[in-house]
């Protein structure tokens, strides 16, 4: 589902964020990239999701080499990886429906499919009775699953999180593992950067732990 | 194709619900445009308006003025002879009592005309040449060759004026093309720059919507649409202002014409007038949207 071979990434501001960095992570699987802030989880998730392409090295995603998916084709390949932000990215003058629809509008899903869709979404995480609401009305954790729900909308084989906990707190934090948990034992793959090594150790997920931009363990 | 005419559909109506959000910022944006596009095409309706006068009186006559002794019979002879005369379409007589009659009607000479002992006025021919023989080189041989009859004391090639009247219609056909232009990138600046702040104003929502798979053209396709409604709205209220000044200046135009005799009358828009300038209206306001949407959406990196 996901190779790293011998990934290198310099930013034109010239620090090294990755170096040498190895992995495979197959599909089905739910694994947590940890390290503390700066070890290069972030530089990881935006290679996988192609805002970054490698300096050097292989980045295999979905059968893609990253670095040979031209910039009119990226839309395309995003459309198959969900993404969660730590904070959320929700339109806040759009309601829930629309926001959780963006992924499958601008994929041109039909209307009644794109409907179907959101609403399955939205039942997955437990906030079906809010599809009417603005962003601003629900508490955090709810906007977070609304971002979660917008991921897992279109159905995407991959799933990319980057601190999705973030900014919850641990009650919150366990009932979002719990829906990563249940996405994952659905057959979704999972990548999660996280630093709440207390979660992760509770998960009992894989873990690829960083340092200084290079794969300690 | 339905899925793509839902496409469109969609961000039509997106960008309509933008403008109707902000009604006084969109008004002030269509006002601006309407003036910038009601000073050409209210230039432009005057020179049509004009050439459409001068369309009727452009063709080229000769008028051939006897020597006053010179008798009637004599005049309406060689009129006769001239009719057989390649070249020649018509022939008009004009005998000095039809001229001084026609002169104390339309003239404001009438009393000056009415002290007069006798009339002043010579016999004269109105000579319309066929189409064929009306260049420059057929007419300047036929008024030679009239000028050569002993019995002639003037051939007047009525040509001048015409040149005249065709050098100030090109003259403001080429104001109202340097002003057009002019405007025309003034609307699209002014287009530009207002999708230009949409773009900064709904940053977030367009890195979102890259981030999710959103490609160029979708994120692009309500920015056009807003422009070329922009370019719509303008035009329409230019069309507005053009048929109301038209409108508020044409009696004392008709007044002023009708003084000189002339028939020239101001032109409304019509439909074909309105049909281009809401064309061009919105093709400025597409041009102008994409401009802008090209140059600033691309800037825009979505960030994770």
């Amino acid at each position: 589902m996901i190779r790293f071979d011998r990934v290198y990434k310099r930013y034109p501001n010239g620090r090294e964020a990755l170096s040498s960095v190895s992995f495979d992570i197959g599909a089905g699987e739910m694994v947590f990239l940890t390290g503390r802030s700066g070890a290069g989880k972030s530089s990881v998730l935006r290679l996988i999701t192609l805002l970054e392409r490698p300096t050097r090295g292989l980045v295999n995603v979905l059968g893609h080499d990253t670095q040979r998916v031209s910039v009119s084709k990226v839309p395309s390949f995003r459309r198959q990886v969900g993404m969660v932000f730590q904070d959320h990215r929700l339109l806040a003058e759009r309601s829930v429906f629309d926001n959780v629809a963006l992924p499958l509008v601008v994929a041109h899903t039909p209307l009644r499919e794109t409907d179907k869709r959101v609403r399955a979404a939205l039942d997955q995480v437990g906030l079906l009775d809010r599809i009417q609401a603005l962003p601003g009305e629900l508490s955090v954790g709810e906007q977070q699953r609304i971002g979660i729900a917008r991921a897992i909308a279109p159905r995407p084989a991959l799933i990319v999180a980057d601190e999705p906990t973030g900014n919850l707190d641990p009650q919150l934090s366990r009932e979002i593992l719990g829906l990563f948990c249940r996405l994952r034992d659905a057959g979704s793959t999972l990548v999660i950067a996280s630093h709440d090594m207390a979660l992760v150790n509770e998960s009992g997920a894989r873990q690829i732990h960083l340092d200084g931009g290079r794969v300690i363990s | 194709m339905i899925g793509w005419l839902s496409r469109h559909l969609q961000a039509l109506v997106f960008a309509l619900g933008r403008l109707a959000r902000a009604p006084v910022a969109t008004l002030f944006t269509a006002v601006v445009i309407a003036i910038a596009l009601a000073l050409p095409a209210g230039f432009l309706l005057l020179t049509h308006s004009v050439r459409d006068v001068a369309g009727n009186a452009t063709t080229v006559d000769l008028t051939v003025y006897f020597k006053r002794e010179v008798p009637l019979e004599s005049v309406q002879q060689l009129a006769a002879h001239l009719r057989q005369r390649n070249g020649i379409e018509s022939v008009a007589v004009i005998t000095a009592d039809d001229a001084l009659a026609l002169m104390r009607k339309d003239s404001s000479l009438a009393e000056a005309l009415g002290a007069l002992p006798d009339n002043p006025l010579p016999h004269a021919l109105s000579i319309h040449p066929a189409a064929d023989a009306s260049s420059s080189t057929s007419l300047g041989a036929l008024r030679q060759y009239l000028t050569a009859w002993p019995e002639v004391e003037l051939v007047q090639l009525d040509s001048d004026w015409v040149r005249r009247l065709d050098a100030i219609l090109l003259l403001m056909q080429r104001i109202t093309l340097g002003i057009g232009t002019l405007l025309g990138f003034g609307v699209l600046a002014v287009i530009g720059n207002t999708i230009r702040l949409e773009i900064n104003g709904r940053r977030q929502e367009i890195e979102i919507t890259q981030l999710v798979g959103g490609s160029a053209a979708f994120v692009r396709r309500p920015f056009l649409y807003t422009g070329a409604l922009y370019g719509l709205l303008g035009s329409l209220l230019a069309a507005g202002i053009v048929h109301t000044a038209v409108a508020l200046v044409a009696g004392p135009v008709d007044q002023l014409a009708r003084s000189y005799g002339s028939q020239f009358a101001l032109q409304p828009l019509g439909g074909q007038g309105l049909g281009l300038m809401l064309a061009v209206g919105a093709l400025l306001g597409l041009a102008g949207a994409w401009l802008a949407a090209a140059r600033h959406i691309s800037r825009l990196q979505p960030r994770a």
